[in-house]
């Protein structure tokens, strides 16, 4: 499957611009590159083509092909590329292009990537950033769709990221590429036609810090992803039935923001922890773990609740596709149980 | 522009006696460390290269000193070879703070990053696609600096190595990519592992050239190292070189030699690089006699058990500071006056 995009960003007042998810990633790589011209942004079908997913555009054209670099069908070899280009010299952006094909790059994530800079004693960093497309809802079944964020999380040496909004891809892909430690950003392919009001210049979005774009006092939902819009639009019809909720978004699963999570937990006193990723060793369970080993514990009206994807590849049909993650029509009847408890 | 041809190592006085130096200096660190860990005075595990000190002295001999190496598993003759110090090195394999590693890696990952040597390597191959990567990074920069990827025969049938070997030749990189054959991976015997004769023709594939050598005799490494960086340095990309050699020892430290026989481990010590090449200096080096090679010999003597002395006596990796921050990278420095870019290389 392939979404292309038309490569303009959307009109608009300056003060009230949009771009897409995928335009506002695109002017990341732009200007990033324009500013240093160690960055570089490799992978595979990014040059002409303009990235499977549209996402690099008309970069080729504005930065040629020795900085908008063509890979091979070989993601071992240029993942692990880019990180003794990193670890030599250069800022390399790599873009795999479905997440679940990191599987193929493993060894050099996992075992390389996280480990240098730790076992090397600090003689070297690996700054380089790892794009990938992840989550289902296009129909592409068990291999090309799946929400791989845990496996990262949980490596040490590795920081993960996943934007739930235009602004959020702009600004977290100019963090993450500042970073001098390799970080892999989790971008979801459903919203790369999602429109969002962006800044024009170059503004970083920490890493390590949560977003909180609701509040409200009966209870919170932690979500990342995709499942951050489902959500905010769950909790809007739960105030037309009475119930308030917060949102926050946990937007950089590594480093993990745990101070505003259980701020918000203890305001409301209520957890609803929402992925689109399998129930089982998911991050969501860290997060839980987190809110029940801390003081927040006691100011819990009700147990912790946890809305996952279910546990099982994900299906080609679309009703068994929707099935099996996380609808706004769950989230709210999710809601609205926790919300009666306690 | 190729660099004009070297004369052998064993050509003069002064560099001859700089090589056997090396070799001895391999060969004596790795037989210390093999005797600490007999002792009981080194944990973790041990790949020794000894009987393998050609390659990584006739490598690295051709190299510049601001070039780059990746390593293997069995890599301090690399380390030694491009120059590192033998206390930190020491110091790391004994757990020492004072470790190039600070005691987080060991042998399995000793680097020097100061004198390019991007690190050793714990995953058969996993250098490879480094030492690619730090290469494009050379050519895009203009550096005019070269990467060696060190790695051994069984690397040559991991995914990782043919990967890398296509993105080599595709961008023309100025790496050379140093196969040291010594025909077992593990116990694995490269007539069982692989279809093909030699190491060197898999290079074929990818439209570069491929050289096979003597790895025992060390002005041969030398000679077709120096080919081949040349070759890279001048933008006309990658070489495989085959070093065929030996270990004497095991794999590793819980190797019990079953798949190998006792004559076929005293065949290849007869062609031991080391004193070969000191009978070479003595026979045929220009003002080189025995009393020369036995002074190096006794260098090295007194510099190992230095080594090991001073870092037995340095202290321990502390589990108080694991979690504290380790010092700034040395590969990647921030280029520009940009005090945002600065600002992040802590």
């Amino acid at each position: 499957m392939t979404a292309v995009l038309d490569g303009t960003a959307a009109a608009g007042a300056a003060d009230a611009r949009t771009l897409t998810y995928a335009e506002a990633v695109r002017e990341a790589l732009g200007q990033a590159m324009a500013e240093d011209e160690r960055v570089l942004l490799m992978g595979e079908d990014v040059g002409v083509y303009g990235g499977a997913f549209g996402v690099s555009g008309d970069l080729f054209h504005r930065f040629g092909p020795e900085r908008v670099v063509d890979t091979p069908i070989s993601e071992l070899g240029f993942v692990g590329a880019g990180v003794g280009a990193a670890m030599a010299g250069l800022r390399p952006v790599v873009e795999i292009q479905f997440s679940d094909f990191t599987c193929q790059a493993m060894d050099q994530i996992v075992n390389q990537a996280a480990k240098i800079h730790f076992m090397l004693g600090g003689a070297a960093h690996v700054p380089m950033v790892l794009r990938a497309p992840g989550g289902s809802g296009t129909g592409a079944a068990g291999q090309h769709s799946q929400s791989l964020e845990a496996w990262f999380a949980h490596t040490p040496g590795l920081k993960v990221v996943m934007p739930a909004t235009a602004a959020d891809a702009k600004g977290l892909l100019l963090s993450a590429i500042d970073d001098p430690d390799p970080v892999v950003v989790l971008e979801h392919k459903l919203l790369y036609k999602a429109s969002g009001p962006v800044p024009e210049e170059a503004v970083r979005v920490p890493l390590g810090v949560a977003a909180v774009p609701r509040r409200g006092g009966d209870l919170t939902m932690v979500a990342t992803g995709v499942m951050v819009g489902r959500c905010l639009e769950a909790a809007e019809r739960l105030a037309g039935e009475g119930v308030s909720a917060s949102v926050v978004d946990v937007r950089t699963l590594s480093p993990f923001d745990a101070p505003t999570v259980l701020r918000e937990v203890e305001a409301t006193g209520r957890a609803l922890l929402v992925q689109e990723a399998p129930r089982h060793v998911g991050f969501m369970a860290e997060v839980a773990a987190r809110i029940v080993e801390s003081d927040a514990v006691y100011r819990l009206r009700a147990p912790v609740a946890r809305l996952c994807g279910l546990d099982t590849p994900i299906p080609y049909a679309p009703q068994l596709e929707r099935a099996v993650v996380p609808q706004v029509d769950d989230v709210v009847a999710a809601a609205v149980r926790l919300a009666g408890v306690g | 522009m190729p660099e004009p041809p070297r004369p052998p190592l064993s050509g003069d006085r002064a560099t001859g006696l700089a090589t056997l130096r090396t070799l001895w200096t391999v060969r004596r660190f790795e037989e210390a460390v093999d005797d600490l860990f007999a002792r009981g005075m080194m944990h973790g595990t041990m790949h020794l290269s000894i009987g393998q000190e050609a390659s990584a002295t006739g490598v690295c001999s051709a190299l510049r000193e601001d070039d780059l190496i990746a390593s293997t598993h069995r890599g301090h003759g690399h380390c030694i070879a491009k120059g590192a110090e033998l206390v930190p090195m020491m110091a790391e394999l004994l757990a020492k703070d004072t470790g190039y590693c600070r005691g987080r890696g060991g042998s399995m990952h000793i680097a020097d990053a100061a004198r390019g040597n991007l690190g050793a390597n714990g995953i058969v191959g996993g250098g490879v696609p480094i030492a690619v990567g730090a290469a494009l990074a050379q050519q895009r920069l203009r550096t005019g600096r070269v990467a060696v990827s060190f790695f051994g025969d069984g690397a040559t049938n991991e995914g990782a190595f043919h990967e890398a070997a296509n993105l080599a030749a595709i961008w023309k990189l100025p790496v050379v990519l140093v196969c040291e054959n010594n025909k077992y991976g593990m116990s694995f015997s490269t007539e069982r592992s692989m279809a093909v004769a030699t190491i060197a023709e898999r290079a074929a594939a990818y439209g570069f050239p491929g050289v096979r050598v003597d790895g025992n005799d060390v002005d041969a490494v030398h000679a077709a190292a120096t080919e081949a960086v040349a070759r890279a340095r001048a933008g006309e990309g990658p070489t495989l070189l085959e070093c065929v050699t030996y270990r004497w020892k095991g794999h590793s430290k819980s190797d019990k030699n079953l798949y190998r026989t006792r004559e076929e481990i005293e065949e290849w010590r007869a062609l031991d690089p080391v004193t070969r090449f000191e009978r070479r200096l003595v026979e045929a080096c220009p003002g080189v006699g025995e009393e020369d090679v036995a002074a190096v010999r006794d260098a090295v003597r007194d510099a190992v058990r230095d080594a090991v002395r001073q870092a037995m006596a340095a202290p321990d990796a502390d589990p108080a500071d694991l979690l504290g921050d380790l010092p700034a990278a040395v590969f990647w420095q921030p280029v520009g006056t940009d005090a945002r870019r600065e600002g992040v290389a802590r």
